[in-house]
């Protein structure tokens, strides 16, 4: 019963951690899906939002502020950042960029990730800022089945709950919404969505500016998680294996990507780990997507791609 | 004027496949080979104007050829097949450990099968080079995804060596001889007896290896070989109906680029840093080569050259000029200010000049040309 409960532990802390990574993963996907950048800036964008926030926050709470007018008052204000952040990319980045390469693009993202890194470190600060805005402390479930019960960390279900919340807002704006239909439009093909009046570039500044909310989403909870500071901008590199995994084009499959990334590489460091080293979480989702890279390039839910002569 | 080239008639073959056809550019390219051979370990040791101390020589002169030699790889690789790879850093780290062991004698117990294989400790020179061969079969083995996959997900194939790898010369003590801190000392460096110690020598070593193996990648990517990889890079499948055979052209590229990348990282952890961490090759280097190659130019020699210095000397500039004006800024201003810089740069040259400083090089000397005419 002991090895079983530890399984269990072991699985649910994966899975939860895996929802965290797939809210990084949906902000990439959201781009990737409307305009064909792989924007390798989304971990940047999290670390932004959460500077904005965080430093925001403070500032407000400490004139004096009751704790929820801060709080709303600083999501407004780190919203603007992103929204700002996300014209200025359209405009001066990607405008100009139209119809070339996808490598050209994903190269002037790591450039654009480079200028917020700096950007957002020197005017919002390089330190650790600690930020609390969910519940941080654990839960046993199932006490009475195992001995000691299986430990859930509080701020995981948050987490859960508010991507499920994301995912559900995000199909519904899809499908439902005008934006949403140009957007996909605009996903299909440029050209055609461009030639019946649909504003290309105004469809892109809104893909930009939901995966900076997204990445805000993001931040709130990694940033109640692990305080915001520039490690979080690693966040984009685990969410790469994630992306590989779900599809570069499905949001569920980001979800799932996630779900599977977050589970195996937390299964594999308990019960494979100390066969060999330790600390094989650093890569094992790499293997994993690897391996998917190889058997089904498109990953679990991606479109397939199709190459004629 | 100076740069003009009437007059200067070819009259065979072999003339007009020269390297360097026009005779200004051979005799600039002497008159720098030159100054790097003879003019600077002169300076150098007779301490003269700028070398009356080592810095010129050890903080930047050393790193930045050893640094050009593994742009000079990266380049090959995406600059010249097409190939994006965010693991030059592994490959660097390949090298130096793979040079590291073999040095110092390499022991593989292979205790069920009864024995072990045992190498004893190779030569300096023989284990960088064994170095660097061990890193171009690490460069096959990735690269062989890219038959399958390509563009970004091949960038996430060469991330995983990089993540591997950083994990594996960190965690697996067999790769630092079971060194408690888990760094590493290199061997005294050794060359037929001639031992490297001091500054200038060190850099007579590195200019040796950058100025040999650059001639033979520059070559190469004139040859038939490079042919092949621009076809690749250019359009795969064109390249493919005329009789380029892809597998052959990638893993070509992926083990010459390699090659000369576990070189150059051997080269980094031998002479250059002479202790060292897996840190050493972490991802940040290997986005630092591949802004090299982009700020540089995508496939060409001498802007791995150029994109090297510039990376070196901006972060250095940063710190002085502010100081000359009287506004000293804080290191960590300085580092956010690099960041914004490169980063805007990479977008500016992206979107204005793809080819990077050896394109606008390229275009002044066209303008030299026809100078005092505009065409």
């Amino acid at each position: 019963m002991i090895a079983l409960g530890q399984f269990l532990e072991v699985l649910i802390g994966g899975l939860m951690s895996g929802v965290l990574y797939s809210l990084v993963a949906l902000g990439f996907v959201l781009i990737f899906k409307a305009s064909g950048v792989f924007n390798y800036a989304q971990g940047a964008m999290v670390l932004l939002a959460g500077l904005a926030l965080v430093r925001a926050l403070d500032l407000l709470v400490a004139n004096g502020l009751p704790l929820w007018v801060a709080v709303v008052l600083a999501i407004g204000f780190a919203a603007v950042i992103m929204a700002a952040t996300a014209w200025l990319i359209e405009r001066l980045v990607i405008g100009p960029l139209v119809n070339q390469d996808a490598l050209t693009l994903f190269m002037s993202t790591i450039g654009v990730t480079f200028v917020i890194e700096g950007a957002a470190e020197m005017i919002f600060g390089s330190d650790v800022y600690p930020l609390r805005l969910f519940p941080t402390d654990a839960w046993f479930l199932f006490e009475g089945l195992f001995p000691g019960g299986i430990l859930v960390n509080k701020l995981d279900v948050w987490g859960a709950l508010i991507a499920g919340v994301l995912v559900a807002g995000l199909a519904v704006f899809f499908q439902r919404t005008k934006t949403g239909r140009a957007l996909r439009a605009v996903a299909d093909d440029h050209l055609a969505a461009h030639s019946i009046g649909i504003p290309i570039s105004w469809i892109w500044f809104v893909v930009w500016l939901v995966a900076g909310l997204v990445a805000l989403v993001a931040a709130t909870v990694w940033g109640t998680k692990l305080g915001v500071q520039f490690s979080i901008t690693f966040l984009a590199l685990k969410a790469l294996p994630v992306l590989i995994i779900g599809g570069l084009t499905s949001i569920p499959g980001a979800i799932v990507g996630g779900l599977i990334v977050g589970a195996g590489e937390k299964l594999a460091e308990v019960y494979l780990g100390p066969s060999i080293g330790g600390g094989i979480e650093y890569w094992f989702a790499y293997v994993l997507a690897l391996a998917v890279l190889l058997l089904r390039p498109q990953g679990l839910f991606g479109e397939r791609i199709i190459e004629r002569i | 004027m100076l740069y003009r080239e009437a007059g200067q008639f070819k009259t065979n073959y072999a003339e007009d496949m020269a390297i360097f056809p026009i005779r200004q550019d051979r005799i600039a390219l002497a008159i720098l080979l030159g100054i790097a051979f003879i003019g600077v370990p002169l300076l150098a040791s007779f301490r003269i104007w700028p070398f009356r101390t080592d810095y010129l020589l050890w903080a930047i002169l050393l790193p930045f050829l050893i640094l050009a030699l593994a742009a000079i790889g990266t380049n090959i690789l995406v600059g010249y097949c097409g190939q994006i790879s965010l693991g030059s850093g592994a490959f660097m780290a390949i090298g130096a450990y793979s040079a590291y062991k073999l040095a110092t004698g390499v022991h593989i117990p292979l205790a069920w099968l009864g024995f072990a294989i045992a190498i004893p400790p190779l030569p300096v020179l023989a284990s960088i080079l064994l170095g660097g061969l061990m890193a171009a079969c690490a460069g096959i083995l990735f690269g062989i995804p890219s038959l399958r996959i390509k563009g970004l997900y091949l960038a996430v194939a060469t991330l995983a060596a990089q993540f591997f790898f950083d994990w594996a010369f960190l965690r697996l003590p067999w790769f630092t001889n079971y060194a408690p801190s888990g760094s590493v000392n290199a061997p005294e460096l050794d060359f037929f007896g001639m031992i490297v110690r001091t500054p200038v020598e060190r850099y007579l070593l590195c200019l040796l290896f950058v100025t040999v193996m650059a001639v033979l990648a520059k070559n190469l990517v004139r040859g038939n070989l490079g042919r092949q990889w621009m076809a690749i890079r250019d359009m795969d499948i064109a390249a493919e109906l005329i009789g380029i055979r892809p597998l052959y052209a990638k893993l070509t590229a992926f083990a010459v680029s390699s090659f000369i990348i576990g070189v150059a990282g051997a080269l980094w952890a031998f002479v250059y840093l002479g202790s060292w961490e897996p840190l050493a090759f972490s991802i940040d280097r290997s986005l630092e080569l591949l802004f090299m190659v982009i700020i540089g130019g995508l496939g060409s020699i001498m802007g791995s050259f150029i994109g090297a210095a510039f990376i070196l000397i901006m972060p250095i500039m940063l710190n002085v000029i502010p100081t000359e004006l009287g506004l000293p800024l804080s290191t960590q201003t300085i580092t956010h200010l690099q960041f914004i810089i490169f980063g805007s740069l990479i977008c500016y040259l992206l979107i204005k000049e793809p080819h990077g400083f050896a394109r606008l090089i390229s275009i002044g000397k066209e303008k030299l040309r026809l100078w005092p005419f505009p065409y």
